[in-house]
């Protein structure tokens, strides 16, 4: 019975990301290893991030979004308040590899995360890590290439790859580990632009049909115009959330906050602001078609 | 002064499995005071170019001429063509070291030779340029925020009084707004120092707005060589290459498609306003 109970409850759990109250303070010592200051890089944040979710984080540089990237897959544990990934609380040890196994993490920089000579290599090495059967890690590590658009390349070296297809094996790494969610710190930042679509693509194809949450942290406004939710941080809080059309709309708060629009939305804006009749938070080439009467 | 670009090539690897023809048959003149955009994707041969520019890498075949000097020639002074040439790497921040900004701004022009005194006084210039006032010359450069660490690491090349500033993708990882204080910066350094420009960028958007002339690289050789405007009408062969044109031109050609009578060829975000009212402007008279 009780375990029945659990079970359901289990269930019944849709949030695979969840943050309450959370902060995250750091030290900063003079040079003889005094403390100087205590800095707050996370305030208090609340987070909710749904099963199947397709969520973007913007903000500044400093605002403290890859410190809340950090921890979510455990790699920084908070000094206030807590986090849960599936419902495990991040701050209990005995949770931290069944909490990195769930979430997955990829970095900026392509050639900080390649550590293989092969690519298919490079892709097995996590779930490798974790102690899969290796039968199933070369059905995973087929699966996961594939997945990405990326298959034709595992007999290839990663050092011959393009930016945009090294970022690509590192996701496709992290998903051989069999994730419920992936969390992408600025995928495209050091990207050409086919690099870059590569990768929105890869990331956007992983949640439509593999279902996966992904929680995207980028700079670059396009990127984001098919999240389901956005957040904005600003010195450690979250300043704004709610949809792109909610968040592209407040087009004064977004460039105090020192962020910028998509290429549309800032056409649209322009366009409006010289006496066209259009509505906010335009996203998309079409709805701009739509909203001229084209 | 002017750098010039005579049948460049260069090839790696020679003698292996391996032979790399990493540029091809370049000839490129950069002209005193040029705002020049290089763009190209990932292994096109972007960063070997620029390398060649300031003398890091030798060229297999060609010459590079630097005010009409061979810089390759016997007895050529390579240290001050360095200093002459000044190239800011990706993520320049990462080479700061110093307890200080001063002293980090320094270091350029003290291994040029220069006395304390003169040194310090070259990069209080460089500092001045990049908007860095005095509050911060005692600071540690590793408490600033991303964006100044970027703009002093700017200056410790602007320190050594380069005529020409080569910077290889100054804006990546930067927030909006800090990419554009980047951009106001080094079009402002051409303005108001006279510094030639050659900005490496995966922006097209950025591209169109700053620079007057796009260099586009594709597989080691020179593809398009001209005025944005020219440059990015080329937009098929342009996603060929792994490239695109900035945003606006796919717009203004999909207003097009529906039917809107709008000129195709611009470029930012202020042409493409502009157009798109005058069209709509001449269809609203045409159906009186």
């Amino acid at each position: 019975m009780e375990l029945e109970a659990a079970i359901s409850m289990k269930e019944s759990i849709k949030s695979i990301l969840k943050t309450e109250k959370l902060v995250y303070e750091y030290k900063q010592l003079d040079e003889e290893g005094n403390v100087e200051g205590v800095n707050r890089a996370i305030d208090e944040v609340d987070l909710d991030v749904q099963k199947g979710d397709f969520v973007a984080i913007l903000g500044h540089n400093g605002s403290g979004k890859s410190t809340l990237a950090k921890h979510m897959n455990a790699m920084l544990f908070p000094t206030g308040g807590t986090v849960w990934v599936d419902g495990m609380d991040t701050g209990k040890e005995e949770h931290v590899w069944e909490v990195r196994q769930r979430a997955g993490m990829v970095f900026q920089n392509p050639d900080n995360q390649i550590i293989g000579q092969v690519v298919e290599e490079d892709v097995g090495f996590g779930a490798e890590n974790l102690g899969v059967p290796t039968e199933e890690i070369w059905e995973r590590v087929e699966e996961s290439l594939r997945a990405v658009g990326m298959y034709e390349f595992r007999k290839h070296s990663p050092n011959h790859l393009s930016g945009g297809q090294k970022q690509r094996v590192s996701i496709a790494g992290v998903l051989a580990m069999h994730p419920m969610c992936i969390v992408l710190d600025e995928p495209t930042a050091m990207l050409d632009p086919r690099g870059r679509k590569e990768v929105i693509r890869a990331a956007r194809g992983l949640n439509d049909v593999e279902g996966i949450t992904v929680i995207l942290i980028t700079h670059y406004m396009d990127e984001i115009i098919h999240a389901d939710k956005v957040y904005v941080m600003d010195q450690g809080k979250i300043a704004m959330q709610g949809t792109p059309r909610e968040i592209f709309s407040q087009v004064d708060k977004l460039q105090s906050l020192r962020l910028d629009l998509p290429q549309v939305t800032l056409l649209a804006h322009e366009l409006k602001k010289q006496g066209l009749d259009l509505p906010d938070g335009i996203l998309t080439v079409d709805e701009l078609v739509e909203a001229l009467g084209l | 002064m002017s750098i010039k670009l005579e049948r460049i090539n260069y090839i790696y690897g020679q003698g292996t499995e391996m032979v790399v023809h990493a540029l091809k048959d370049i000839h490129i003149e950069i002209k005193d005071g040029e705002f020049v955009g290089l763009i190209g994707h990932t292994g096109s041969g972007k960063s070997t170019l620029v390398q060649h520019l300031n003398g890091l890498i030798k060229p297999t075949e060609g010459h590079i001429y630097f005010d009409g000097q061979d810089i390759y020639a016997e007895g050529y002074d390579m240290k001050k063509h360095r200093s002459n040439v000044g190239l800011v790497f990706q993520y320049p921040e990462h080479q700061l070291f110093e307890v200080d900004v001063l002293s980090d701004v320094c270091f350029g022009p003290k291994n040029l030779g220069l006395k304390k005194d003169e040194a310090e006084a070259q990069a209080k210039e460089a500092l001045a340029l990049v908007g860095m006032g005095e509050q911060y010359y005692k600071r540690s450069p590793f408490d600033l925020s991303g964006g100044q660490k970027r703009r002093v690491a700017i200056a410790g090349v602007l320190a050594m009084k380069p005529k020409m500033l080569i910077l290889d993708e100054p804006t990546a990882g930067l927030d909006p707004q800090g990419r554009k204080e980047i951009l106001e910066l080094i079009s402002g350094l051409r303005e108001r120092a006279g510094i030639t420009i050659v900005l490496v960028s995966h922006s097209m958007e950025d591209v169109a707005e700053y620079v007057d002339r796009v260099i586009v690289m594709n597989k080691g050789a020179v593809a398009y060589d001209g005025a944005p405007k020219e440059v990015f009408s080329h937009l098929e062969e342009l996603e060929e290459m792994g490239l695109a044109a900035p945003e606006v031109s796919y717009i203004v050609h999909k207003l097009r498609e529906k039917g809107l009578e709008v000129e195709t060829d611009a470029i930012t975000m202020e042409e493409a306003a502009k157009d798109i009212l005058a069209a709509l402007e001449a269809r609203r008279k045409g159906n009186l």
